[in-house]
Protein backbone atom coordinates (compact mmCIF):
# COMPACT_ATOMS: atom_id res chain seq x y z
CA UNK A 1 0.00 0.00 0.00
CA UNK A 2 1.18 3.00 -0.80
CA UNK A 3 0.27 6.07 1.12
CA UNK A 4 -0.99 9.53 -0.69
CA UNK A 5 -0.56 12.72 -0.09
CA UNK A 6 -3.23 14.74 1.17
CA UNK A 7 -3.92 18.46 0.78
CA UNK A 8 -2.31 19.07 4.66
CA UNK A 9 1.70 19.27 4.26
CA UNK A 10 1.77 19.21 7.70
CA UNK A 11 -0.30 15.78 8.01
CA UNK A 12 2.67 14.30 5.30
CA UNK A 13 5.36 15.58 7.37
CA UNK A 14 3.62 13.68 10.52
CA UNK A 15 3.01 10.56 8.45
CA UNK A 16 6.54 10.36 7.31
CA UNK A 17 7.41 9.48 11.04
CA UNK A 18 4.45 7.42 12.39
CA UNK A 19 6.00 4.00 11.18
CA UNK A 20 9.21 3.13 12.46
CA UNK A 21 10.85 1.70 9.58
CA UNK A 22 10.59 5.22 7.97
CA UNK A 23 12.23 6.83 11.19
CA UNK A 24 14.85 4.21 10.83
CA UNK A 25 15.14 5.23 7.21
CA UNK A 26 15.56 8.77 8.21
CA UNK A 27 17.94 8.30 11.25
CA UNK A 28 20.36 5.59 8.51
CA UNK A 29 19.80 8.33 5.83
CA UNK A 30 21.21 11.56 7.76
CA UNK A 31 24.16 9.41 8.94
CA UNK A 32 25.36 8.03 5.86
CA UNK A 33 24.66 11.10 4.35
CA UNK A 34 27.06 13.20 6.69
CA UNK A 35 29.75 10.99 6.46
CA UNK A 36 29.84 10.27 2.80
CA UNK A 37 29.46 13.86 2.17
CA UNK A 38 32.97 14.62 4.51
CA UNK A 39 34.86 11.48 2.88
CA UNK A 40 33.62 12.59 -0.13
CA UNK A 41 34.75 16.00 -0.27
CA UNK A 42 38.33 14.91 0.31
CA UNK A 43 37.79 11.55 -2.12
CA UNK A 44 36.72 13.94 -4.92
CA UNK A 45 39.58 16.34 -4.26
CA UNK A 46 42.09 13.69 -4.09
CA UNK A 47 40.59 12.41 -7.21
CA UNK A 48 40.15 9.39 -6.18
CA UNK A 49 36.47 8.57 -7.78
CA UNK A 50 37.64 5.50 -9.35
CA UNK A 51 39.30 4.39 -6.35
CA UNK A 52 36.02 5.17 -4.15
CA UNK A 53 33.84 3.35 -7.12
CA UNK A 54 36.08 -0.24 -6.83
CA UNK A 55 35.29 -0.15 -3.49
CA UNK A 56 31.38 0.06 -3.98
CA UNK A 57 31.15 -2.51 -6.53
CA UNK A 58 33.26 -4.81 -4.14
CA UNK A 59 30.65 -4.39 -1.25
CA UNK A 60 28.31 -6.24 -3.47
CA UNK A 61 30.63 -9.68 -3.27
CA UNK A 62 31.48 -8.85 0.00
CA UNK A 63 27.57 -9.12 1.28
CA UNK A 64 26.74 -12.15 -0.88
CA UNK A 65 29.96 -14.18 0.25
CA UNK A 66 29.14 -12.76 3.88
CA UNK A 67 25.72 -14.25 3.64
CA UNK A 68 26.56 -17.18 1.98
CA UNK A 69 28.86 -18.65 5.05
CA UNK A 70 26.52 -17.59 7.26
CA UNK A 71 28.16 -14.17 8.51
CA UNK A 72 25.97 -10.90 9.05
CA UNK A 73 26.10 -9.09 5.73
CA UNK A 74 26.82 -5.75 7.41
CA UNK A 75 30.15 -7.60 8.43
CA UNK A 76 30.68 -8.44 4.59
CA UNK A 77 30.20 -4.77 3.79
CA UNK A 78 33.39 -3.73 5.82
CA UNK A 79 35.82 -7.01 5.00
CA UNK A 80 34.99 -6.53 1.64
CA UNK A 81 35.56 -2.90 1.18
CA UNK A 82 38.69 -2.78 3.73
CA UNK A 83 40.37 -5.76 1.84
CA UNK A 84 39.96 -4.07 -1.32
CA UNK A 85 41.63 -1.00 0.13
CA UNK A 86 44.35 -2.90 1.73
CA UNK A 87 44.61 -5.04 -1.75
CA UNK A 88 44.42 -1.61 -3.82
CA UNK A 89 47.20 0.07 -1.66
CA UNK A 90 49.57 -3.10 -1.91
CA UNK A 91 49.31 -2.75 -5.61
CA UNK A 92 49.33 1.10 -5.67
CA UNK A 93 46.20 1.07 -7.24
CA UNK A 94 45.41 3.81 -5.02
CA UNK A 95 47.37 6.12 -7.25
CA UNK A 96 45.14 9.16 -8.06
CA UNK A 97 43.66 8.99 -11.44
CA UNK A 98 45.69 11.88 -12.83
CA UNK A 99 49.20 9.97 -12.71
CA UNK A 100 47.31 6.14 -13.06
CA UNK A 101 48.40 4.04 -16.05
CA UNK A 102 46.19 2.70 -18.62
CA UNK A 103 47.12 -0.57 -17.35
CA UNK A 104 46.03 0.12 -13.97
CA UNK A 105 42.40 0.94 -15.00
CA UNK A 106 41.69 -1.87 -16.90
CA UNK A 107 42.78 -3.91 -14.31
CA UNK A 108 40.81 -2.26 -12.08
CA UNK A 109 38.22 -2.65 -14.49
CA UNK A 110 38.32 -6.58 -14.61
CA UNK A 111 38.39 -6.44 -10.87
CA UNK A 112 35.41 -4.93 -10.76
CA UNK A 113 33.50 -7.04 -13.53
CA UNK A 114 35.26 -10.21 -11.49
CA UNK A 115 33.95 -8.95 -8.58
CA UNK A 116 30.34 -8.34 -9.56
CA UNK A 117 29.80 -11.16 -10.95
CA UNK A 118 31.17 -12.94 -7.85
CA UNK A 119 28.40 -11.42 -5.97
CA UNK A 120 25.86 -12.56 -8.35
CA UNK A 121 27.10 -16.30 -8.25
CA UNK A 122 27.42 -15.84 -4.41
CA UNK A 123 23.24 -15.27 -4.52
CA UNK A 124 22.12 -17.84 -6.45
CA UNK A 125 24.32 -20.23 -4.83
CA UNK A 126 22.50 -18.89 -1.24
CA UNK A 127 19.03 -18.94 -2.82
CA UNK A 128 17.60 -17.09 -0.03
CA UNK A 129 16.91 -14.20 -0.79
CA UNK A 130 18.19 -12.44 1.79
CA UNK A 131 18.44 -8.71 0.65
CA UNK A 132 18.87 -10.15 -2.69
CA UNK A 133 20.50 -8.57 -5.79
CA UNK A 134 18.21 -5.81 -6.42
CA UNK A 135 18.40 -4.91 -2.75
CA UNK A 136 22.54 -5.44 -2.74
CA UNK A 137 23.15 -3.39 -5.90
CA UNK A 138 20.05 -0.54 -5.77
CA UNK A 139 20.01 -0.24 -2.11
CA UNK A 140 17.19 -0.90 0.89
CA UNK A 141 16.14 2.78 2.89
CA UNK A 142 13.37 1.33 4.08
CA UNK A 143 14.71 -1.73 5.30
CA UNK A 144 17.28 -0.90 7.69
CA UNK A 145 17.29 -2.21 11.33
CA UNK A 146 17.88 -0.83 15.14
CA UNK A 147 20.31 -2.34 14.95
CA UNK A 148 22.40 -1.44 11.53
CA UNK A 149 21.57 2.06 12.90
CA UNK A 150 23.28 1.78 15.63
CA UNK A 151 26.34 0.19 13.64
CA UNK A 152 26.21 2.90 11.38
CA UNK A 153 26.25 5.67 14.18
CA UNK A 154 29.28 4.68 15.44
CA UNK A 155 31.11 3.81 12.13
CA UNK A 156 30.10 7.34 11.50
CA UNK A 157 31.52 8.99 14.55
CA UNK A 158 34.79 7.14 14.45
CA UNK A 159 35.41 7.87 10.79
CA UNK A 160 34.40 11.71 11.52
CA UNK A 161 36.85 12.09 14.17
CA UNK A 162 39.63 10.35 12.44
CA UNK A 163 39.15 13.22 9.85
CA UNK A 164 38.78 15.93 11.62
CA UNK A 165 41.99 15.17 14.06
CA UNK A 166 44.04 15.07 10.51
CA UNK A 167 41.78 17.32 8.43
CA UNK A 168 44.48 20.03 7.72
CA UNK A 169 47.54 17.05 7.13
CA UNK A 170 45.36 15.44 4.95
CA UNK A 171 44.34 18.26 2.74
CA UNK A 172 47.99 18.99 2.57
CA UNK A 173 48.83 15.96 1.54
CA UNK A 174 46.43 15.87 -0.97
CA UNK A 175 47.18 19.09 -2.62
CA UNK A 176 50.85 18.72 -2.49
CA UNK A 177 52.17 15.12 -1.49
CA UNK A 178 55.67 16.41 -1.97
CA UNK A 179 55.70 18.82 0.65
CA UNK A 180 53.85 17.28 3.20
CA UNK A 181 56.67 14.73 3.08
CA UNK A 182 59.28 17.35 3.60
CA UNK A 183 56.94 19.02 6.58
CA UNK A 184 57.72 15.54 8.15
CA UNK A 185 54.19 14.29 7.75
CA UNK A 186 53.45 10.78 7.83
CA UNK A 187 52.54 10.40 3.91
CA UNK A 188 52.54 7.19 2.84
CA UNK A 189 50.28 6.71 6.19
CA UNK A 190 47.80 9.05 5.41
CA UNK A 191 47.77 8.04 2.16
CA UNK A 192 47.26 4.20 3.31
CA UNK A 193 44.55 5.66 6.06
CA UNK A 194 42.67 7.54 4.06
CA UNK A 195 41.52 4.73 1.77
CA UNK A 196 40.53 2.53 4.82
CA UNK A 197 38.41 5.45 5.98
CA UNK A 198 37.07 5.77 2.64
CA UNK A 199 36.46 1.72 2.62
CA UNK A 200 34.30 1.96 5.58
CA UNK A 201 32.37 5.31 4.50
CA UNK A 202 31.78 2.99 1.18
CA UNK A 203 30.83 -0.01 3.02
CA UNK A 204 28.41 2.10 5.25
CA UNK A 205 26.83 3.79 2.86
CA UNK A 206 26.27 0.87 0.44
CA UNK A 207 24.41 -1.09 3.11
CA UNK A 208 21.75 2.05 2.23
CA UNK A 209 22.00 3.30 -1.26
CA UNK A 210 23.11 -0.62 -2.86
CA UNK A 211 26.57 -1.11 -4.22
CA UNK A 212 25.92 1.08 -7.29
CA UNK A 213 24.24 3.98 -5.95
CA UNK A 214 26.58 4.75 -4.03
CA UNK A 215 27.91 7.85 -6.19
CA UNK A 216 24.89 9.62 -5.79
CA UNK A 217 26.20 10.31 -1.99
CA UNK A 218 29.93 10.11 -2.22
CA UNK A 219 30.51 11.90 -5.53
CA UNK A 220 27.49 14.19 -6.20
CA UNK A 221 27.27 16.28 -2.75
CA UNK A 222 30.94 17.11 -2.83
CA UNK A 223 31.78 17.57 -6.23
CA UNK A 224 28.58 20.14 -6.07
CA UNK A 225 30.05 21.75 -3.93
CA UNK A 226 33.81 21.91 -5.15
CA UNK A 227 32.04 23.86 -8.27
CA UNK A 228 30.16 25.93 -5.41
CA UNK A 229 33.20 27.35 -3.46
CA UNK A 230 36.67 26.92 -3.04
CA UNK A 231 37.03 27.43 0.72
CA UNK A 232 37.76 24.12 2.26
CA UNK A 233 35.26 24.86 5.14
CA UNK A 234 32.50 26.26 3.39
CA UNK A 235 32.81 23.16 0.85
CA UNK A 236 32.68 20.53 3.92
CA UNK A 237 29.37 22.09 5.15
CA UNK A 238 27.66 23.11 1.53
CA UNK A 239 28.99 19.07 0.83
CA UNK A 240 26.71 17.71 3.81
CA UNK A 241 23.78 20.25 3.19
CA UNK A 242 23.67 18.89 -0.02
CA UNK A 243 23.81 15.43 1.14
CA UNK A 244 21.00 15.96 3.78
CA UNK A 245 18.63 17.57 1.33
CA UNK A 246 19.37 14.36 -1.19
CA UNK A 247 18.50 12.15 1.30
CA UNK A 248 15.24 14.00 2.90
CA UNK A 249 13.63 14.77 -0.17
CA UNK A 250 14.52 11.35 -1.65
CA UNK A 251 13.25 9.27 1.13
CA UNK A 252 10.21 11.71 1.81
CA UNK A 253 9.24 11.41 -1.87
CA UNK A 254 9.80 7.96 -2.21
CA UNK A 255 7.23 7.50 0.87
CA UNK A 256 4.40 8.98 -0.87
CA UNK A 257 5.49 6.91 -4.79
CA UNK A 258 5.62 3.30 -5.97
CA UNK A 259 8.79 3.57 -7.73
CA UNK A 260 12.20 2.77 -5.55
CA UNK A 261 14.14 5.30 -3.29
CA UNK A 262 16.88 4.72 -4.75
CA UNK A 263 16.00 6.06 -8.13
CA UNK A 264 15.01 8.99 -6.31
CA UNK A 265 17.82 9.85 -4.50
CA UNK A 266 20.11 9.65 -7.53
CA UNK A 267 18.27 11.22 -9.88
CA UNK A 268 18.41 14.67 -7.00
CA UNK A 269 21.73 13.73 -6.83
CA UNK A 270 22.34 14.26 -10.41
CA UNK A 271 20.18 17.57 -10.63
CA UNK A 272 22.05 19.09 -7.59
CA UNK A 273 25.24 18.34 -9.13
CA UNK A 274 23.95 19.92 -12.52
CA UNK A 275 22.41 23.00 -11.00
CA UNK A 276 26.05 23.46 -9.37
CA UNK A 277 27.66 23.39 -12.44
CA UNK A 278 25.36 25.32 -14.07
CA UNK A 279 25.85 28.12 -11.46
CA UNK A 280 29.76 28.22 -11.91
CA UNK A 281 29.04 28.65 -15.58
CA UNK A 282 27.01 31.28 -15.60
CA UNK A 283 28.96 32.97 -12.89
CA UNK A 284 32.11 32.46 -15.04
CA UNK A 285 30.11 34.10 -17.93
CA UNK A 286 29.55 37.68 -16.45
CA UNK B 1 73.18 28.92 8.41
CA UNK B 2 74.32 25.77 6.43
CA UNK B 3 77.12 23.94 7.30
CA UNK B 4 78.62 20.61 5.42
CA UNK B 5 81.77 18.75 5.80
CA UNK B 6 83.03 16.09 4.02
CA UNK B 7 79.62 14.96 3.25
CA UNK B 8 78.94 11.98 1.22
CA UNK B 9 75.86 10.37 0.26
CA UNK B 10 74.70 6.83 -1.21
CA UNK B 11 71.75 6.02 -2.50
CA UNK B 12 70.56 2.45 -3.34
CA UNK B 13 74.05 1.26 -3.01
CA UNK B 14 75.54 3.64 -5.62
CA UNK B 15 78.04 6.38 -4.55
CA UNK B 16 75.52 9.87 -5.33
CA UNK B 17 78.49 12.01 -4.24
CA UNK B 18 81.57 12.48 -1.18
CA UNK B 19 83.60 15.27 0.15
CA UNK B 20 81.04 17.73 -0.38
CA UNK B 21 82.00 21.18 1.72
CA UNK B 22 79.66 23.42 1.81
CA UNK B 23 79.04 27.07 3.79
CA UNK B 24 76.18 29.03 3.39
CA UNK B 25 75.80 32.36 5.67
CA UNK B 26 72.76 34.21 6.54
CA UNK B 27 71.12 36.07 3.76
CA UNK B 28 72.98 34.85 1.11
CA UNK B 29 71.49 33.64 -2.18
CA UNK B 30 73.21 30.71 -3.64
CA UNK B 31 72.50 28.03 -6.83
CA UNK B 32 73.04 24.94 -6.95
CA UNK B 33 74.32 23.79 -10.65
CA UNK B 34 75.66 20.47 -12.19
CA UNK B 35 74.13 18.18 -14.97
CA UNK B 36 71.17 15.67 -14.29
CA UNK B 37 71.90 12.97 -11.81
CA UNK B 38 74.83 14.57 -10.46
CA UNK B 39 73.44 14.87 -6.65
CA UNK B 40 71.59 18.46 -6.71
CA UNK B 41 68.12 17.24 -5.52
CA UNK B 42 69.79 14.72 -2.80
CA UNK B 43 71.82 17.50 -1.81
CA UNK B 44 68.17 19.58 -0.95
CA UNK B 45 67.26 16.63 0.40
CA UNK B 46 70.22 16.15 2.90
CA UNK B 47 69.69 19.49 4.03
CA UNK B 48 66.17 18.71 4.95
CA UNK B 49 66.85 15.91 7.04
CA UNK B 50 65.22 13.49 4.41
CA UNK B 51 68.56 11.60 3.52
CA UNK B 52 71.09 10.48 5.55
CA UNK B 53 74.68 11.16 5.30
CA UNK B 54 76.71 7.95 4.45
CA UNK B 55 80.21 10.16 5.58
CA UNK B 56 80.79 13.45 7.16
CA UNK B 57 78.62 15.93 8.62
CA UNK B 58 75.86 18.53 8.41
CA UNK B 59 74.13 20.85 10.59
CA UNK B 60 71.19 23.45 9.64
CA UNK B 61 70.59 26.65 11.56
CA UNK B 62 72.86 25.00 14.60
CA UNK B 63 71.19 22.17 14.48
CA UNK B 64 70.62 18.64 13.16
CA UNK B 65 68.39 18.85 9.82
CA UNK B 66 65.49 17.07 11.23
CA UNK B 67 65.55 19.72 14.37
CA UNK B 68 66.23 22.79 11.83
CA UNK B 69 63.05 21.22 10.01
CA UNK B 70 60.19 23.79 11.17
CA UNK B 71 62.68 26.95 10.23
CA UNK B 72 63.31 25.52 6.89
CA UNK B 73 60.86 26.80 3.86
CA UNK B 74 61.05 24.12 1.33
CA UNK B 75 59.43 23.98 -2.70
CA UNK B 76 59.96 21.03 -4.11
CA UNK B 77 60.03 20.59 -8.14
CA UNK B 78 56.99 20.57 -9.15
CA UNK B 79 55.12 20.58 -12.83
CA UNK B 80 52.22 22.90 -12.06
CA UNK B 81 49.21 21.95 -10.03
CA UNK B 82 45.87 20.19 -12.27
CA UNK B 83 43.99 22.53 -13.83
CA UNK B 84 41.07 21.25 -12.16
CA UNK B 85 42.15 21.84 -9.09
CA UNK B 86 39.24 23.66 -6.61
CA UNK B 87 41.42 25.60 -4.06
CA UNK B 88 42.61 29.41 -3.99
CA UNK B 89 46.08 30.61 -3.41
CA UNK B 90 45.13 31.54 0.08
CA UNK B 91 44.30 28.38 1.18
CA UNK B 92 47.05 27.33 -0.79
CA UNK B 93 49.48 29.94 1.68
CA UNK B 94 47.26 29.06 4.72
CA UNK B 95 48.55 24.93 4.20
CA UNK B 96 52.72 26.44 4.70
CA UNK B 97 51.31 27.90 7.87
CA UNK B 98 48.79 24.97 9.51
CA UNK B 99 49.32 22.07 7.37
CA UNK B 100 51.34 19.91 9.35
CA UNK B 101 48.75 20.51 12.35
CA UNK B 102 46.96 17.77 13.77
CA UNK B 103 43.93 18.64 15.17
CA UNK B 104 40.32 19.46 14.86
CA UNK B 105 40.44 22.47 12.68
CA UNK B 106 37.73 24.75 13.99
CA UNK B 107 38.60 27.62 16.74
CA UNK B 108 35.84 26.99 19.67
CA UNK B 109 37.69 29.21 22.18
CA UNK B 110 38.45 33.35 22.33
CA UNK B 111 41.97 32.40 21.78
CA UNK B 112 42.17 30.03 19.18
CA UNK B 113 39.26 32.80 17.63
CA UNK B 114 42.48 35.62 18.01
CA UNK B 115 45.16 33.00 16.73
CA UNK B 116 43.08 32.26 13.56
CA UNK B 117 43.06 36.10 12.69
CA UNK B 118 46.93 36.50 13.29
CA UNK B 119 47.72 34.01 11.41
CA UNK B 120 45.06 35.46 8.71
CA UNK B 121 47.51 38.39 8.33
CA UNK B 122 50.54 36.11 8.52
CA UNK B 123 49.00 34.60 5.05
CA UNK B 124 48.54 37.95 3.94
CA UNK B 125 51.36 39.33 4.69
CA UNK B 126 53.17 36.58 2.79
CA UNK B 127 51.28 36.92 -0.09
CA UNK B 128 52.30 40.42 -0.57
CA UNK B 129 55.80 40.07 0.00
CA UNK B 130 55.49 37.50 -2.94
CA UNK B 131 53.79 40.14 -4.54
CA UNK B 132 50.60 37.81 -5.73
CA UNK B 133 47.83 39.50 -4.34
CA UNK B 134 46.18 40.24 -7.89
CA UNK B 135 45.46 36.63 -8.09
CA UNK B 136 45.57 34.85 -4.36
CA UNK B 137 42.01 34.39 -4.49
CA UNK B 138 41.65 32.50 -7.99
CA UNK B 139 41.34 29.06 -8.13
CA UNK B 140 45.63 27.85 -8.21
CA UNK B 141 44.69 25.34 -11.37
CA UNK B 142 43.98 28.46 -13.47
CA UNK B 143 46.94 30.29 -12.65
CA UNK B 144 50.24 30.93 -14.95
CA UNK B 145 53.40 28.96 -13.75
CA UNK B 146 55.16 32.37 -12.74
CA UNK B 147 51.87 32.98 -11.09
CA UNK B 148 52.05 29.58 -9.28
CA UNK B 149 55.54 29.78 -8.33
CA UNK B 150 54.71 33.19 -6.23
CA UNK B 151 52.07 31.85 -4.24
CA UNK B 152 54.12 28.89 -3.43
CA UNK B 153 56.95 30.88 -2.24
CA UNK B 154 54.60 33.20 -0.46
CA UNK B 155 53.57 29.55 1.30
CA UNK B 156 57.25 28.75 1.99
CA UNK B 157 56.88 31.92 3.18
CA UNK B 158 54.42 32.08 5.71
CA UNK B 159 56.37 30.86 8.50
CA UNK B 160 58.95 33.06 8.42
CA UNK B 161 61.87 30.13 8.03
CA UNK B 162 65.23 31.60 8.37
CA UNK B 163 66.08 29.45 4.81
CA UNK B 164 64.25 28.61 1.85
CA UNK B 165 65.11 25.88 -0.34
CA UNK B 166 63.65 25.71 -3.85
CA UNK B 167 64.11 23.34 -6.36
CA UNK B 168 64.12 24.25 -9.88
CA UNK B 169 61.83 27.35 -9.46
CA UNK B 170 62.36 28.70 -12.50
CA UNK B 171 61.83 25.58 -14.28
CA UNK B 172 58.82 25.68 -16.84
CA UNK B 173 58.45 29.66 -16.64
CA UNK B 174 59.11 31.71 -19.48
CA UNK B 175 62.03 34.17 -19.32
CA UNK B 176 60.30 36.99 -18.05
CA UNK B 177 59.22 35.16 -15.36
CA UNK B 178 62.36 34.05 -14.67
CA UNK B 179 63.86 37.22 -14.11
CA UNK B 180 60.98 38.46 -11.85
CA UNK B 181 61.23 35.42 -9.85
CA UNK B 182 64.59 35.64 -8.92
CA UNK B 183 64.42 39.56 -8.43
CA UNK B 184 61.65 38.50 -5.24
CA UNK B 185 64.24 35.95 -4.23
CA UNK B 186 66.74 38.48 -3.87
CA UNK B 187 64.28 41.00 -2.35
CA UNK B 188 63.53 38.73 0.23
CA UNK B 189 67.01 37.40 1.12
CA UNK B 190 68.12 41.46 1.49
CA UNK B 191 64.83 42.69 3.64
CA UNK B 192 64.19 39.37 5.40
CA UNK B 193 67.63 38.16 6.11
CA UNK B 194 66.72 35.03 5.00
CA UNK B 195 69.11 32.93 3.04
CA UNK B 196 68.27 30.91 0.08
CA UNK B 197 69.19 27.93 -1.93
CA UNK B 198 67.96 27.18 -5.07
CA UNK B 199 68.66 24.29 -7.93
CA UNK B 200 68.88 25.73 -11.25
CA UNK B 201 69.46 24.55 -14.94
CA UNK B 202 70.66 27.64 -16.11
CA UNK B 203 72.53 30.30 -14.17
CA UNK B 204 72.04 32.74 -16.62
CA UNK B 205 69.10 34.64 -15.37
CA UNK B 206 70.71 34.44 -11.84
CA UNK B 207 74.01 35.43 -12.15
CA UNK B 208 73.41 39.35 -11.43
CA UNK B 209 71.83 38.41 -7.71
CA UNK B 210 73.89 34.78 -6.57
CA UNK B 211 76.18 35.10 -4.06
CA UNK B 212 77.69 31.79 -4.14
CA UNK B 213 77.08 28.92 -6.32
CA UNK B 214 77.65 25.08 -5.78
CA UNK B 215 78.54 23.13 -8.76
CA UNK B 216 78.09 19.66 -8.68
CA UNK B 217 79.31 16.59 -11.36
CA UNK B 218 81.37 13.65 -11.12
CA UNK B 219 80.24 12.88 -7.65
CA UNK B 220 82.14 15.73 -6.63
CA UNK B 221 81.27 19.81 -5.98
CA UNK B 222 83.09 23.00 -6.06
CA UNK B 223 81.91 25.82 -3.83
CA UNK B 224 82.56 29.60 -4.11
CA UNK B 225 81.47 32.52 -6.54
CA UNK B 226 79.77 32.20 -9.55
CA UNK B 227 83.20 33.84 -11.62
CA UNK B 228 85.17 31.53 -9.73
CA UNK B 229 83.46 28.12 -9.80
CA UNK B 230 82.56 28.66 -13.57
CA UNK B 231 85.64 28.86 -15.43
CA UNK B 232 87.51 26.09 -17.73
CA UNK B 233 89.52 24.98 -15.38
CA UNK B 234 87.71 23.67 -12.47
CA UNK B 235 84.47 22.21 -14.67
CA UNK B 236 87.19 20.00 -16.48
CA UNK B 237 88.57 19.05 -13.15
CA UNK B 238 85.16 18.05 -12.07
CA UNK B 239 84.04 16.51 -15.07
CA UNK B 240 86.96 15.28 -15.34
CA UNK B 241 87.14 15.76 -19.20
CA UNK B 242 88.20 19.17 -21.13
CA UNK B 243 85.02 21.62 -20.73
CA UNK B 244 85.26 24.94 -21.89
CA UNK B 245 83.57 28.01 -20.68
CA UNK B 246 82.75 30.89 -22.79
CA UNK B 247 81.25 34.38 -22.19
CA UNK B 248 78.73 36.12 -24.46
CA UNK B 249 78.89 39.79 -25.18
CA UNK B 250 75.73 40.32 -22.84
CA UNK B 251 77.88 38.41 -20.45
CA UNK B 252 75.82 34.93 -20.06
CA UNK B 253 77.77 32.18 -19.55
CA UNK B 254 77.81 29.10 -22.09
CA UNK B 255 79.60 25.88 -21.28
CA UNK B 256 80.72 24.12 -24.18
CA UNK B 257 82.11 20.32 -24.21
CA UNK B 258 79.92 18.91 -21.29
CA UNK B 259 80.01 14.97 -20.97
CA UNK B 260 76.16 14.23 -19.79
CA UNK B 261 75.16 12.23 -17.37
CA UNK B 262 72.36 9.94 -18.38
CA UNK B 263 69.09 12.00 -17.76
CA UNK B 264 65.19 11.35 -17.81
CA UNK B 265 63.65 14.90 -19.05
CA UNK B 266 66.09 16.12 -22.01
CA UNK B 267 63.56 18.59 -23.32
CA UNK B 268 65.70 20.98 -20.96
CA UNK B 269 69.24 20.18 -21.76
CA UNK B 270 71.45 22.79 -24.15
CA UNK B 271 74.81 23.70 -23.93
CA UNK B 272 73.74 26.90 -21.81
CA UNK B 273 74.32 26.26 -17.84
Amino acid sequence: MTPTLSPNPITDLNALFTFPFMVNALEAGTIVAVLAAVVGWYMVLRRQSFAGHTLSVMAFPGAAGAALIGLPSTLGYYLACGGAALLMRSRRWSIRSRSGSQTETVTIATVQTLGLAAGFLFLSLNNAVLGGTETLLFGTFLGVSRGQVLALLIVALVVLALIALAARPLLLETIDPEAARARGLPVALLDAGFLLLLAAAVAATSQITGALLVFALLVAPAAAAQQVTMRPALGLVLSVVFALAIVWLGLGIAYFSIYPVGFYVTSIAFAVYLAARLARTVKRAR
Amino acid sequence: MIELSGAAVRLGGKRVFSDVELHVGAGALVAVLGPNGAGKSTLMRVILGLVRLEAGSVTVLGRSPAQARGEIGYLPQRHGFDSSTRLRGVDLVRLGLDGARWGIPVALTKAARKRHRAEAQQVEDAITLAGAQAYAHRPIGELSGGEQQRLLIAQALVREPKLLILDEPLDSLDLPNQAAVTALLRRICTAQRVSVLLVAHDVNPLLPYLDQVIYMAGGQARTGPAAEVITSATLSELYGAPIEVLQTQDGRLVVVGQPEAPHHHGHRHELVT
